[in-house]
């Protein structure tokens, strides 16, 4: 059902303009002496909201192991095909050796990218996150590949509760607590 | 010191040119600025010379200002490339405009802008051409400003710059007419019986002393204001550039420095606008209706020249103020509505204003 509006005629006043126009120009008089609602931009950052989707980027945990484990979920939900995974065995020696794998590269192509948070969502160890950073650019395609080394350098450390690996480990070498 | 009369015309049209150029750029700087300030931007507030813009807090004033900004602006227009479409009248689209800048360039002649009374008590004005029908000439020459509109949507040979041309030329009709009959009050009552006729704008400007016409002609001044307006296409009156309708109408296949040209003649028909309609109803130089700069003791000399001339600018800025902010705060009419408020009210309007007049005027020189 549509509503039909009746639109009020105008009066004397209204039809004479001069007396609206008055009001027109006093409003936007006052506007003049109003402080400015714009940032200037590369100088002033807006503040960015929680959950805000920005570039994807690999992250550590606390105790800076890396937390990819190269399940390749993310690779597989990415719906522009941006990202790549080279999967990898963990060293023997090493310390994490009791984690499956690792990536031995992992590369996200930004110009592929949409900033879905997908990955982030599918991504059973919490590795990758899309964090604040808005604003990209380079000057060849090459530059906007970020490989493994510049993801974990955009992501650093986020605080993790979990420590899923470290318990795995306790729970190897204590006996297990299930 | 004996100069050549002919060499110092030529130094004086020379700095009034380039004075009416420095008000032009930064008419453009005051529009960005003013838009800006009202839309609750910033505006021009990065471009910076080296070494004034390096002083510690004026240079960095200066800078937020966009004091600089003009002279990138106009850089801009000189360097960039400059399209001549293929399909156009190439001589027509040239010579558009220059003939849309000069005859704004040319009014300038006629404009007194300040005036010098020497120790004799001679009241000399201040204009390059003091002409007894100044403001004839001024109607005569400032409408040509609308053949380089017509010129350049015709020649454009393209449909958006000519249905601007067209309404352009449409809006100039309606609007010059009831302009023209709005001053004539003025006329009657400037060239009274036993009073010595002229259409000088500086007899005129001189002849407010006490009552500034805008205060008892209101009606009148409302008319000379809506028509400047809509002479200088001005919104609410911008039918030739309509950029929302028109791409950006008679203009839109000009680029570089021929744009340039209009934008800058735009600009000139404003300052000259504003000029005139100091002079006609804001009392020219005088600094307050009854009060002039005789009376404050300022009269004589260098200093009461330099005063009026201060007083007028500033008038005038005043008024270019008024046509940006009114440029900020209305929106573009429909083309049926200028042509009704062209046609149907403010003729009419107009008429009845000079019939009332000359009736009391007639009945204030015979009868009182």
């Amino acid at each position: 059902m549509s509503i039909v509006i009746k639109r009020k005629p105008l009066n004397f006043l209204e039809k004479l303009y001069l007396p609206e126009i008055a009001r027109g120009l006093s409003t936007t008089f006052k506007k003049i002496w109003e402080k400015p609602v714009t940032l200037e931009y590369p100088e002033q950052r807006p503040t960015i909201p929680e959950g805000y989707r920005g570039v994807p980027t690999l992250v550590k945990d606390p105790e800076g192991r890396e937390k990819c484990v190269s399940c390749q979920l993310c690779e597989f939900v990415c719906p522009p095909k941006a990202i790549r995974i080279t999967p990898g065995e963990i060293p023997e020696g090493s310390e994490y050796a009791h984690v499956e794998k690792g990536p031995q590269e992992f590369e996200i192509d930004m110009l592929r990218c949409i900033y879905c948070g997908m990955c982030q969502e599918v991504c059973p160890e919490e590795a990758i996150w899309l964090q604040n950073q808005f604003s990209l650019s380079g000057y060849s395609r090459e530059e906007l590949v970020n490989n493994k080394e510049k993801l974990y350098e955009l992501g650093g450390t986020l605080p993790d509760e979990h420590f899923k690996w470290k318990k795995k480990k306790e729970a190897a070498e204590h006996g297990s607590g299930h | 010191m004996d100069v050549n009369p002919v060499i110092l015309k030529f130094v004086y049209a020379a700095i009034v040119v380039s004075v009416i150029m420095g008000l032009c750029s930064y008419a453009v700087l005051a529009e960005r600025k003013i838009s800006s300030w009202i839309q609750g931007r910033v505006g021009p507030n990065r471009t910076s010379l080296p070494l004034i813009g390096g002083i510690p807090i004026i240079g960095r004033f200066l800078t937020r200002l966009g004091i600089f900004q003009p002279i990138p602006d106009g850089l801009k227009f000189l360097f960039k490339e400059d399209v001549v479409p293929a399909h156009v009248n190439k001589f027509y689209f040239i010579m558009a405009p220059v003939i849309a800048l000069v005859p704004a360039l040319t009014t300038v002649v006629v404009v007194p802008f300040g005036r010098f009374v020497t120790e004799a008590g001679e009241v000399i004005p201040l204009v390059l051409a003091n002409v007894n029908v100044g403001l004839l000439f001024l109607f005569a020459i400032s409408s040509l400003g609308v053949y380089g509109v017509v010129l350049a949507g015709w020649s454009s040979n393209s449909k958006y710059p000519f249905l601007g041309g067209i309404r352009a030329s449409a809006q100039m009709i309606s609007y010059e007419l009831a302009m023209g009959v709005s001053v004539l009050p003025i006329l009657i009552w400037v060239n009274a019986p036993g009073r010595e006729g002229t259409l000088n704008l500086f007899d005129i400007a001189q002849a407010q002393n006490g009552f500034w016409f805008a205060m008892w002609m209101p009606v009148s001044a409302i008319i000379f204001l809506v028509c400047l307006f809509a002479e200088t296409n001005r919104l609410p009156f911008d039918m030739a550039e309509s950029e929302t309708e028109l791409v950006s109408g008679f203009h839109t296949e000009y680029s570089s420095f021929k744009f340039g040209l209009f934008f800058v003649g735009e600009y000139a028909h404003m300052v000259v606008g504003s000029c005139v309609f100091t002079l006609l109803f804001l009392g020219g130089w005088n600094p307050m209706p009854f009060v002039t700069l005789e009376a404050l003791g300022f009269g004589e000399g260098i200093l009461g020249a330099v005063l009026s001339v201060g007083i007028f600018l500033g008038k005038m800025c005043g008024m270019m103020f008024f046509f940006m902010w009114i440029r900020w705060t209305l929106p573009r009419f429909r083309y049926d509505q200028v042509m009704k408020l062209g046609w149907k009210i403010l003729l009419p309007l107009s008429i009845a204003n000079l019939v009332v007049y000359t009736i009391f005027i007639f009945y204030l020189d015979t009868k009182l």
